[in-house]
């Protein structure tokens, strides 16, 4: 069974009209690194909310469907029950530290699940080395820089050990170097600790070449789906307002101009490179 | 015309984040001011509509001190749409959110509308006049922001990273906007570390390191100077990463634009 299984999932907002998420099924497998995206108020955010029961047990609304997670029905299960599965980053990482340090961010939502000291101290070390703060862990989350405090939400979330991280445009606010930096961690954890990544972006030029399953959402609705560099290959994709990376379109434009180039689309500037040198060895 | 002279400013915090910046920007000039996080880029651009007042030098908007000037008399002629856009929003419906500083600039009632209808249209808002803006998503708050200052026509904007959440399609709505308020002669001060934004328009950038300019000059020749990008945080667009790793071609470097890009490649061999 698929880790997480959306069926014939609606759901509104509670005093609004209009579905948010209209008739969307998806599946997501263990290990996989999802990227949802599409325009702006298309209903990737909602679709998050729904991962660890935040969609309907915090928002209320209306809703219809099936969401298993982790072989967990969500819809009769707590978000607090789903805490230990599906961990969750916001977009702005302000919105989710209030600890006095760093570690005690960190550990707080161990405590609020009876672990054991030792066992605490072990986890929280190990989440605060994966993303590379462990040196800061006593500094206030508050008088850190904006690319640290997302570290900070993100390793929070990482001791917890869910079985799937969901980060929702994690670093919108952060320089292009510090983004590159988080997604790298996240990568690695999706590569080493197989953790199941889904990660909501718009930017795909930064981050089409970590997926390896892309979801484009457009008015509530599921539009295209499956191997990244088939969706991105599809003209619908580029018409629903999805900005294609650069080195992608650059790829399409010049196959069109029939330059020789392999029949692998890249995501990404160091695949059309490598494409490109191979073509004119 | 922004005129600043060694700007200094230290938050009440004795944290100092401006160490003496210089900029002039002229009537007309769109100017990317790009850096990494805590660099001092916001803290500079809210000196321009006198926000923040200089602690040592000058910052002069069209020949006026603003230390000599109010934060109202000034925003008629420099606008200034925040990063974070619940920072500005507080009206009950998007609509009221539009109309109130027109209120306050004493427009007549007739133009007060058409300048709501005309802001709503132009950013994909015109379905939402009646909603509150806290019902709405993360970019579309952002865009109600950005209309609310627009519709004042004011003779200088100044966006604090206006592409944030913005989807592939308002950020180009977003770039035809920018281009035809410069056929009018209007200044925009862009904050933002989009690079790829950055890239398409291909304006003036400036690059801030803690608190201090470390250059300014084109966009095509900025971006795509990778040493100098690297000081600021900033990565090079995709399209000059892929030229950058074709170095040994011996293809020039500075190309941002993908259609430039198409040409110089189609005159290598590949073609067949």
């Amino acid at each position: 069974m698929a880790l997480i299984e959306i069926k014939n999932l609606t759901y509104t907002y509670p005093g609004v009209s209009k579905p948010s998420i209209h008739d969307v099924s998806i599946k997501i497998e263990k290990g996989e690194f999802v990227l949802i995206t599409g325009p702006s108020g298309c209903g990737k955010t909602t679709l998050c909310r729904c991962f660890n029961g935040l969609v309907p047990h915090f928002y209320q609304g209306e809703i219809k469907g099936e969401i298993t997670v982790a072989g967990i029905n969500t819809l009769d299960h707590h978000t607090y029950e789903m805490a230990k599965h599906v961990g969750l980053v916001f977009q702005n990482p302000e919105n989710q530290l209030f600890a006095l340090s760093i570690e005690k961010d960190v550990a707080f939502g161990l405590e609020n699940v009876g672990v054991s000291r030792e066992e605490m101290r072990k986890k929280v070390d190990w989440a605060l080395h994966q993303t590379g703060i462990y040196d800061i862990r006593e500094r206030s989350p508050h008088e850190i820089s904006g690319g640290q405090q997302q570290r900070v939400a993100i390793a929070s979330v990482l001791a917890m050990e869910p079985d799937i991280i969901v980060l929702d445009e994690p670093t919108s606010f952060l320089d292009p170097l510090s983004a590159e930096k988080i997604f790298d961690v996240i990568y690695k954890l999706n590569k080493e600790q197989g953790i199941t990544v889904v990660l909501v972006e718009h930017r795909l030029d930064l981050t089409a070449k970590y997926t390896n399953h892309l979801i484009v959402m457009d008015q509530g609705a599921v539009r295209l789906e499956g191997d990244p560099r088939d969706v991105l290959s599809n003209e619908e994709t580029r018409l629903i307002g999805v900005g294609i990376p650069k080195a992608t379109l650059l790829y399409q434009m010049l196959k069109k101009e029939d330059y020789s180039l392999g029949n692998k689309t890249p995501l990404g500037s160091e695949e059309l490179a490598d494409q490109i040198l191979e073509t004119l060895k | 015309m922004i005129e600043a002279e060694n700007v200094h400013y230290s938050y009440p915090s004795k944290v100092e984040a401006l160490k003496g910046v210089s900029l002039t920007i002229k009537d007309g000039e769109f100017v990317a001011i790009m850096g990494q996080n805590g660099a001092g880029k916001s803290t500079f651009v809210k000196h321009f509509n006198g926000l923040l007042k200089p602690s040592f030098g000058t910052v002069k908007v069209d020949g006026v001190e603003t230390i000599k000037s109010s934060v109202a008399t000034l925003a008629r002629n420099v606008g200034f749409v925040f990063q974070n856009p619940d920072h500005q929003l507080f009206s009950e419906t998007v609509e009221d959110e539009i109309g109130f500083a027109l209120k306050n600039f004493g427009f007549e009632a007739k133009a007060i509308e058409d300048r709501i209808t005309w802001a709503l249209n132009l950013l994909s808002l015109t379905q939402y006049r009646k909603t509150s803006p806290f019902l709405l998503s993360g970019g579309e708050r952002k865009r109600v922001a950005l209309a609310s200052v627009l519709a004042w026509d004011p003779k200088m904007l100044v966006l604090d990273e206006p592409t944030i959440g913005q989807d592939y399609e308002q950020k180009e709505k977003l770039r035809q906007f920018i281009m035809q308020l410069q056929t009018q002669g209007k200044t925009v001060v862009a904050v933002t570390h989009d690079v790829e934004f950055v890239a398409e328009c291909n304006p003036r950038v400036v690059l801030m390191k803690e608190g201090r300019i470390v250059a300014d000059g084109e966009g095509q020749q900025i971006l795509t100077d990778p040493a100098i990008l690297e000081l600021s945080s900033i990565v090079l667009p995709q399209i000059a990463q892929v030229f950058a790793k074709l170095s040994a071609l011996g293809l020039p470097k500075d190309i941002i634009d993908i259609q430039e890009a198409k040409t110089v490649l189609l005159k290598t061999k590949g073609k067949q």
